[in-house]
């Protein structure tokens, strides 16, 4: 504790910044090993390296509440900046695609949601055999 | 004095987007309470306005950056760009219980494999019903079924003509503006209620922005396991159609 006070909100948003551009640097070389022309995975190693710097400066209790305030606001502001990021879609492009373009589009989508629940499925299953037999006991139990 | 006000919103466009989106979200938070007493969330109202703004726009400008591309309105562009939706994306992970994402990885991979081969094969087929027959054209389109990214970057690589390219990101388009506003219909029919099926879920859909709001607009809680998975797709999909998807095409058709 001690020095900084308020200041201490930017070490959070800091911190966020740094995992975001290694991540970032990392998806961007990623692609390029692949030989894509896109960012593979740079968000998802950004969200793990921020979850392991978290866990790990809380261990330590290097990570002060107010640093932590700078990591939550930005997450707070995210459907926000959703809605900013709705209003500059290319809505009007899209609907210029036609009939093809809007009956493609639907369909893929109504298909995904359709299929994840037989996905969710597969998996579960593994997982029931693998460690939890008690919890087989309680759908039978549910559906009677 | 009205050219005061005008140039003082645009000197300051950053400020400017979070006074109208906070504004938008305000009503869009005030209707879902009266209007549809909480059943339809505020943020799946706020995003619908977002897509109708950006339709104003983009008839008014031409342009193709929605709603930020009236000057007096450029910040949102900015708001939602690209740079700070990442940032906002990887803060929501902090919180985020991630022994989740180990235990669910392997469906993960198998719902972002999943999710782009059968996008491709949709829009291969609903190309084919159009009457495209050139294993080159029904790639592309394929592609923008997978996202508005991979459409054009496999059809630069493999030689589309620039309107089919333009089609394939018009399906793209068409698939994150769904994912955006269904993702709210379906989320109880499907479950979409857990870490596991949000990753599933962002690995079949994989579109970043559509996947983004959907959750936004479902339960932002969700939010980084979803992204999670969706944060591989576009690169799965620009590494799998030019390549593996191209050949198989060419060989049937």
């Amino acid at each position: 504790m001690g020095w900084g006070g308020s200041n201490m909100i930017i070490f959070g948003v800091a911190l966020l910044s740094i995992c975001m551009l290694i991540g970032v640097i990392v998806g961007d070389a990623l692609g390029g090993l692949m030989g894509v022309e896109a960012n593979v995975g740079g968000v998802g190693v950004s969200m793990l390296l921020l979850v392991l710097a978290v866990d790990y400066l809380k261990k330590k209790n290097k990570l002060q509440v107010k640093s932590e305030e700078g990591i939550a606001f930005w997450g707070g502001i995210y459907i926000p900046i959703v809605v900013a990021m709705s209003a500059q879609q290319n809505v009007v492009a899209a609907l210029d695609g036609g009939g093809m373009a809007l009956l493609a589009g639907v369909v893929v989508v109504v298909v995904g949601f359709l299929s994840i629940p037989f996905i969710s499925r597969i998996g579960e299953k593994a997982k029931v055999k693998e460690q939890e037999i008690e919890l087989s006991i309680l759908p039978k139990e549910q559906v009677k | 004095m009205m050219n005061m006000i005008k140039e003082g919103l645009e000197n300051n466009g950053l400020i400017t987007a979070f006074a109208i989106i906070g504004i938008v979200m305000y009503i869009a938070y005030f209707l879902s309470d009266k209007l549809t007493k909480g059943r339809v969330h505020g943020s799946a109202i706020a995003i619908m306005f977002g897509l109708i703004l950006a339709y104003i726009g983009g008839v008014n400008t031409g342009g193709e950056k929605g709603i930020s591309d009236i000057q007096l309105f450029s910040g949102i562009g900015l708001m939602g760009g690209g740079m700070l939706r990442d940032f906002a994306i990887i803060a929501t992970a902090f919180g985020a219980n991630f022994s989740e994402v180990k235990k669910t990885g392997i469906s993960g991979i198998t719902a972002l494999f999943f999710g782009v081969f059968y996008s491709f094969v949709i829009g291969v087929i609903i190309a084919l019903c159009f009457g495209y027959r050139d294993p080159v054209a029904l790639t592309t389109i394929g592609g923008g079924a997978v996202t508005y990214i991979v459409g054009p970057v496999s059809g630069t690589a493999i030689g589309a003509s620039s309107d089919i390219i333009a089609l394939s990101i018009a399906v793209g388009l068409i698939k994150s503006i769904s994912v955006m506003i269904l993702t709210p219909v379906f989320a109880k029919k499907i479950k979409l209620n857990n870490p596991r099926t949000a990753m599933i879920y962002g690995g079949v859909m994989g579109t970043t922005s559509g996947v983004a709001a959907g959750l936004a607009a479902t339960d932002v809680k969700l939010v980084p396991y979803g992204a999670m998975t969706a944060t591989f797709y576009t690169g799965l999909g620009c590494l799998l159609v030019p390549s593996i998807l191209f050949l198989l095409t060419e060989i049937i058709f």
